[in-house]
């Protein structure tokens, strides 16, 4: 292995850790701050990206494509807080994981009805389909370079958004107290379905940025939940800090696993053994990076309102 | 007198059994919803203008299809098979995509003594030692298709393959099967998580080992993400790409486009088969569907081509469950693949051929025939099947 593999897979992980992030970021705010289990998180996500992949196709622009489609979804976010959601906030977790599991059984039968069977597939813009040369002999796909660049530009907002604003200020007396954050004169209705919106819409950015990576599917949002959760999970319910340095962690260490366990197994066990506990144990590897997360740390790295 | 009753009853009822059904009842059971969803509706598109073709009958009697979604739930498929068969006394059972649907309802429909004519998943074992008289193929076994790649690959003389599959039982068979018939060296072999979405990491991996050649087996979406992935990075222009017929299919090719240009990949079936079934198959298709078809839809046609022939042979009387097999044993029938023969493993013996991907005349992407790989290709499987 070159030291030049070993720098392209770095970028893989770091990609994959700031998409996640954008998933994640609005997840933990709402698991954090509502208390609410959103099972239709994924759903968003898959809402986004189908917006942006019918705009692009419509208006023939991604760049305009990802406005619309960020903002159609924020809308749709905020209406199904306000209708559906509202109502759950003070239910158990129990009737949250039910109720948020039936929108994502609507949004994908709706998303079907209107779409089809057929899954949607966009290409990259046209400016961003070729590669970069980073240092001699490292070629990176320009899209993904731009996805890197997208996803710090975001992290660095939110940072700044939540510890330098008084709307930051607002979600994060939410996430460490909400009864203390409505004591003292806070409109948390508002401030819901601010957060959720603003939640929808990053779920669509990462949507919208991946559409031209991957298939726009109905059932998309399902695959890429659990990974989330297992996100909130390891960098702490409610906490930015957490959702960030969690996400880079997970993708990282799911990124080198794929890359590097299996031919390190092979070194040292028979091929035919290597070959098969290879793949398993790096399907595996963020799982154990949550079990081992969770048992010095409970709470998860960075616990919101420590 | 009561013997002569007897014997006249006995006669009566013989005589009913040897008459003539007056309708023909198949039960179809497929894959009509879900990401898997596209597949069954080629099969069902293709089955249903196959009995289109026969002027709404089959082998000359009335039919009444029975099309049920089994959501590509095993469980879902047992009940629906079970119901077909128990309730609604069906004659003949097809329509399943994936392997692991069939395994959950082969024990209903088989154990039944109801003929099964399976229009795609084509599993090894039923093919091998577990091969059933009520059990027929028009499709293919498992690893039929990476054999082809596998032989295709050796005869173009690459010696040093990059190869990538999902981590499942069925990615490891697809791989064995492309390995019978690959005679080189291995650039890498790497098994992916099933689902998996990016291949970002095997990407770089497969530039760093330097192969002359890259073979993939990734069935559905994840094959799509592949391909784009593949694409994008600029591999197209550095490797040859190999794969299955499955992951280029006609509905592939249209929803992916530009990625999928230049692909080899190894198939019993193509748009542009020489011979008049598969002209008026792939021209009705088109001008029913607004579409062109693709193998699985082929495969759909042929079933009911299949049962149509059968049904004919037998003059209808489709109880005689023995005559029957013997009429679908013979197939008799013009299959749009051209020349088609079952083995005595109810599999076809079949030519494999080697497409690639092109751009026709009218801008869209379709797989050309560039050759034939195998010529009455028989699976390895036969031997151990004692029927």
């Amino acid at each position: 292995m070159t030291w030049i593999l070993f720098l392209e897979q770095c970028l893989n992980g770091l990609q994959f850790g700031l998409m996640l992030f954008l998933l994640v970021a609005g997840l933990t705010l709402i698991f954090g701050i509502m208390d609410l289990i959103n099972l239709a998180h994924g759903s968003l996500y898959m809402i986004g990206a189908y917006l942006v992949a019918t705009f692009t196709q419509a208006t023939g622009s991604f760049l305009l494509a990802v406005p619309l489609g960020l903002a159609a979804t924020a809308v749709i976010g905020m209406v199904v807080e306000a209708t559906v959601l509202r109502g759950l906030y003070k239910r158990d977790h129990l009737s949250q994981v039910l109720a948020t599991f039936a929108l994502i059984l609507i949004a994908n039968e709706s998303t079907r009805a209107i779409w089809g069977l057929q899954a949607l597939t966009l290409n990259v813009p046209e400016a961003l389909s070729g590669s970069v040369e980073l240092l001699p002999g490292l070629h990176y796909s320009a899209f993904r370079l731009a996805i890197i660049i997208v996803g710090l530009l975001v992290a660095a907002g939110l940072y700044f958004l939540v510890v330098r604003t008084r709307i930051g200020m607002l979600v994060r007396a939410g996430a460490s107290n909400r009864q203390m954050a409505t004591a003292m004169g806070t409109n948390i209705k508002w401030l819901f379905t601010a957060v959720f919106g603003a939640g929808a819409a990053l779920c669509a950015l990462a949507g919208a940025m991946l559409s031209p990576l991957l298939v726009v599917q109905v059932g998309m949002g399902e695959s890429i939940l659990i990974l989330a959760f297992v996100t909130v999970v390891i960098g702490g319910i409610g906490s930015m800090r957490g959702a960030f340095i969690g996400a880079l962690l997970v993708g990282i260490v799911d990124t080198f696993g794929r890359a590097f366990i299996p031919p390190l197994l092979r070194t040292i066990l028979p091929p035919a053994l290597a070959d098969a506990a290879g793949p398993s144990l790096a399907a595996i590897s963020i799982y154990l990076l949550m079990v081992i997360v969770l048992f010095w740390k409970p709470q998860g790295l960075f616990p919101a309102g420590s | 007198m009561k013997k002569k009753l007897l014997c006249l009853a006995l006669a009566g009822a013989m005589s009913m059994a040897a008459q003539a059904a007056d309708k023909v009842k198949v039960g179809f059971v497929s894959t009509l919803s879900g990401p898997g969803g596209i597949l069954g509706v080629a099969i069902r598109d293709g089955f249903q203008l196959g009995i289109e073709h026969t002027g709404g009958k089959l082998g000359g009697l009335p039919v009444e299809l029975l099309i049920e979604d089994d959501q590509q739930k095993p469980d879902v498929a047992k009940q629906l098979a079970d119901k077909l068969i128990k309730r609604d006394k069906v004659d003949f059972m097809t329509g399943i995509v994936f392997q692991n649907i069939l395994q959950a309802a082969q024990a209903s429909v088989l154990g039944s003594e109801t003929y099964y004519i399976s229009p795609n998943t084509g599993p090894s074992e039923l093919a091998g030692a577990g091969c059933n008289p009520y059990f027929f193929a028009v499709s293919w076994v498992s690893d039929s298709y990476s054999e082809a790649t596998g032989k295709n690959m050796t005869d173009k003389g690459y010696k040093n393959v990059f190869v990538i599959a999902p981590n499942y039982p069925g990615g490891k068979d697809v791989v064995n099967g492309f390995k019978r018939y690959y005679k080189g060296n291995y650039a890498g072999e790497v098994y992916t998580k099933l689902g998996q979405l990016d291949y970002a990491v095997e990407i770089s991996q497969m530039r760093a080992a330097k192969p002359d050649a890259v073979f993939f087996f990734l069935p559905g979406g994840m094959g799509v993400n592949f391909l784009k992935q593949w694409h994008q990075a600029g591999m197209n222009k550095e490797f040859p790409l190999f794969g299955t017929g499955w992951s280029f299919d006609q509905d592939t090719l249209a929803a992916v486009g530009e990625p999928t240009l230049g692909a080899l990949n190894a198939s019993h079936w193509n748009l542009d088969l020489d011979n008049a079934a598969n002209k008026k198959f792939v021209a009705d298709f088109e001008k029913k569907f607004g579409r062109l078809p693709n193998e699985f839809a082929a495969q759909g046609y042929d079933a009911a081509m299949l049962i149509d022939a059968a049904v004919r042979d037998v003059k209808g009387k489709i109880e005689d469950k023995a005559a029957l097999r013997k009429a679908l044993e013979a197939a008799n029938f013009k299959s749009v693949r051209g020349a088609f023969k079952f083995n005595k493993n109810h599999f076809p013996i079949q030519n494999y051929y080697l497409r690639q991907v092109v751009k026709d005349d009218k801008g869209r992407f379709v797989n050309k025939t560039a050759g034939t790989i195998f010529t009455d290709h028989q699976d390895a499987y036969v031997s151990a099947c004692n029927m």
